[in-house]
């Protein structure tokens, strides 16, 4: 290690560099328990280890073996035409690295991508025998994260599964129109078929599972992927409904938003400079959180009348003030999936006043103390107490209300973005 | 009437549950619960030394842990808090907690409990900080080395962690603030205490405990650290609140290189 150790830290500031922009740092979902005395032991809750100073969690070595790429995607920094530093590393490099950074305990475990050099399967097999490595020699049982490569074919999608906590295949744009714009030299089919195997062989392997014990686990948490967001023109009900469609039929356990940050002069692109749509990302997560926690349709927070999500309200509170009928809610009577559409109440503060509430009838001090967030929450709920003074309230004057008296963390970007349109 | 009673025990856990039994068992009126380093008389309580006594406490945690499984986990974390007066706070919650048919670990509109699940919350959070900002640092000896700080006691909880994450390495972690340390030879996690001759924090200054190698992997790490950073999207405040600045000086990813 020490006489390459300078070789090895500009490779790895080059490949690091150029993977930071896929999102996913997830690295729980998957229980690989350590009986067997090696390293390494996965019980299914991640581990941040550190937060990069624009706040983003750092669970994963995440690297690209390599960012030469025989591809020319407009929205990627490692496209072909691209004039950037390139470099690879070897196989071993990356076993080493994951090794031992996570003996220090600075990582969960690898997430590994690559741009795509000679051919799809070319690299994959790459990138599947890192995964291969670092389970059959090193005994270890943390995360691995692999980048399927699209195009690449059926056999090596298997392997890697088996090896594997989670794959995941960036569908990148979300309308198959943008898609043609930007990646031209990609299908949509490329992205889907991977996907689509990956989903299978989970089926399969756990339906197996069932009856044979000893079936090997493939890919036990799931697979992932991500859009970005703000690249071509579309809405934020494109952007969900597409969601939506991974969730259903490819039984995604996530879907990541990432906002597009300018690497390419291209006349098809917002040029280089324009800000990173954060905010608007920002509410997309709400609107996924909504969908897979909250019980909400996709098609009650976005539809044609609603193409785009509030940017001044969270999504939920703009769902409820559009729907004031449904409120007020007595918090000492109504249903969990009830009071999870309140404003204000997370499922932490729904699940708390349900337990509380077996005791005692609450009132506002109670809510106050549990940790409800009152300042939104009291336009939409009633409970214990006779202080009541927003019955039949429009929607329009509980916004002015709300926005009056808060202080958001997005606030002041948001009248910059106010003042842009002005 | 009985005179009221401030009950003196060891400091450890196990102290305080012998000291729980002996105060149900003598029906007396308890005025304080205090640790022996830290034990101040009471004008009109009398005070009474408690030897810590295994079966006593066993009985106690038992009785605890039948009542409910989320109580005795509740009382054991508040408990590490080492927060003032937390003896107190929980004797009163385990009186409750006996009075009581139904278990009263999630009645969350009553004060006492509210505390104690709030402390307990506390300190769950920074077990799982420790879990995440321990940096080993690999000795000349092959030991995976960490010096931690945390506000409050977690070194008991997050033992299991490592032991089962590191089961084929040698490792130290050593609480600075409470001077004693855990330790795993490859077979078992043992508390020890020792004598440090330096701290051990992310400083530039090169320790002769260390090999190269060590400080390679770290520069590594540093330089990881800040490729990863997306320049466009930088959120400084987000960031602090997610490291408390209190970590940074043991964490290799903030050394300035």
């Amino acid at each position: 290690m020490s006489l390459s150790f300078d070789r090895i830290k500009e490779k790895l500031n080059i490949l690091a560099d150029a993977a930071k922009y896929d999102v996913s740092c997830s690295s729980s979902g998957s229980v690989r328990k350590n009986n067997s005395k090696g390293l390494g032991d996965s019980s299914g809750m991640g581990i941040c280890h550190s937060y990069t100073e624009d706040g983003r969690c750092v669970s994963l070595l995440k690297i690209l073996l390599t960012n030469h790429c025989i591809f020319d995607c407009a929205y990627c920094v490692t496209r072909k035409s691209n004039d950037v530093q390139r470099a690879a590393f070897k196989i071993q490099e990356v076993v080493d690295l994951t090794i031992n950074f996570y003996r220090r305990n600075y990582i969960e475990g690898l997430f590994l991508s690559s741009g795509i050099f000679k051919s799809p399967d070319y690299t994959m097999e790459r990138l599947v025998a890192v995964a291969k490595k670092l389970r059959l020699e090193e005994n270890f049982n943390g995360y691995i994260h692999l980048k399927s490569i699209p195009g690449a074919s059926d056999e090596l999608m298997r392997e890697a599964g088996l090896y594997a906590d989670r794959l995941s295949v960036n569908i990148e744009i979300p309308t198959i129109s943008g898609l043609k714009l930007l990646a031209p030299d990609k299908k949509h089919e490329d992205f889907t078929k991977p996907m689509l195997k990956v989903k299978n062989e989970i089926i399969q392997y756990k339906s197996e599972k069932k009856i044979i014990k000893s079936t090997p686990k493939y890919a036990p948490a799931g697979q992932s992927t991500q859009m970005i967001v703000g690249a071509t023109g579309e809405s934020d009900k494109d952007i969900m409904y597409s969601a939506t469609h991974y969730y259903k039929n490819y039984n995604m356990k996530r879907v990541y938003y990432s906002g597009y940050v300018p690497v390419a002069e291209d006349n098809r692109l917002p040029a280089i400079g324009t800000q990173v749509p954060m905010l608007r990302e920002n509410r997309l997560y709400q609107t996924d959180w909504l969908l897979r926690f909250y019980g909400f349709g996709v098609q009650e927070l976005l539809n044609n009348d609603h193409p785009n999500l509030d940017m001044d309200v969270d999504p939920k509170l703009g769902w409820a003030l559009r729907n004031m009928q449904y409120f007020p809610v007595d918090i000492n009577k109504a249903d969990k999936s009830v009071l999870a559409r309140v404003p204000g109440l997370g499922m932490k503060s729904v699940h708390k006043i349900i337990n509380a509430r077996k005791f005692r009838n609450l009132n506002w001090e109670h809510l106050q103390k549990i940790g409800v967030a009152l300042n939104r929450a009291k336009y939409f709920i009633i409970c214990d107490s006779n202080k009541w003074d927003h019955s039949d309230m429009e929607g329009t004057k509980v916004k002015g209300l709300i926005l009056q008296n808060s202080v958001g963390k997005f606030r002041k970007e948001y009248s910059n973005q106010l003042q842009l349109f002005s | 009437m009985n005179a009221t009673k401030t009950l003196i025990y060891d400091g450890s856990f196990n102290g305080f549950l012998t000291a729980i039994f002996v105060a149900f068992d003598e029906k007396s009126q308890i005025a304080d619960i205090q640790k022996n380093s830290a034990s101040q008389n009471g004008l009109f309580s009398e005070p009474e030394t408690i030897f810590t006594q295994m079966d006593k406490a066993k009985r106690v945690w038992n009785g605890i842990h039948k009542k409910s499984h989320n109580a005795i986990k509740d009382i054991y974390f508040a408990f590490l808090s080492e927060n003032k007066g937390i003896e107190l706070v929980l004797y009163r919650y385990i009186c409750k907690l006996f009075a009581a048919n139904t278990s009263i670990a999630s009645d969350y509109s009553d004060d006492i409990v509210l505390k104690t699940s709030q402390l307990a919350r506390s300190v769950g959070r920074e077990k799982h900080r420790m879990e995440a900002f321990v940096r080993f640092q690999l000795t000349k000896d092959e030991i995976y080395f960490a010096n931690i700080e945390p506000d409050f006691d977690v070194l008991p909880l997050i033992s299991k962690h490592f032991r089962s994450r590191y089961a084929d390495q040698q490792w130290l972690i050593y609480d600075i603030k409470r001077k004693y340390g855990i330790f795993y030879d490859l077979n078992q996690v043992e508390v020890v205490s020792l004598d440090l001759d330096e701290i051990h924090t992310n400083s530039l200054n090169k320790s002769a405990h260390f090999g190269d190698e060590e400080y390679n992997y770290q520069d590594l790490w540093n330089n990881y650290f800040k490729s990863t950073n997306i320049k466009s999207r930088i959120n400084l405040k987000l960031h602090k609140q997610h490291v408390p600045k209190r970590y940074w000086k043991y964490l290799s990813e903030k050394k300035v290189v």
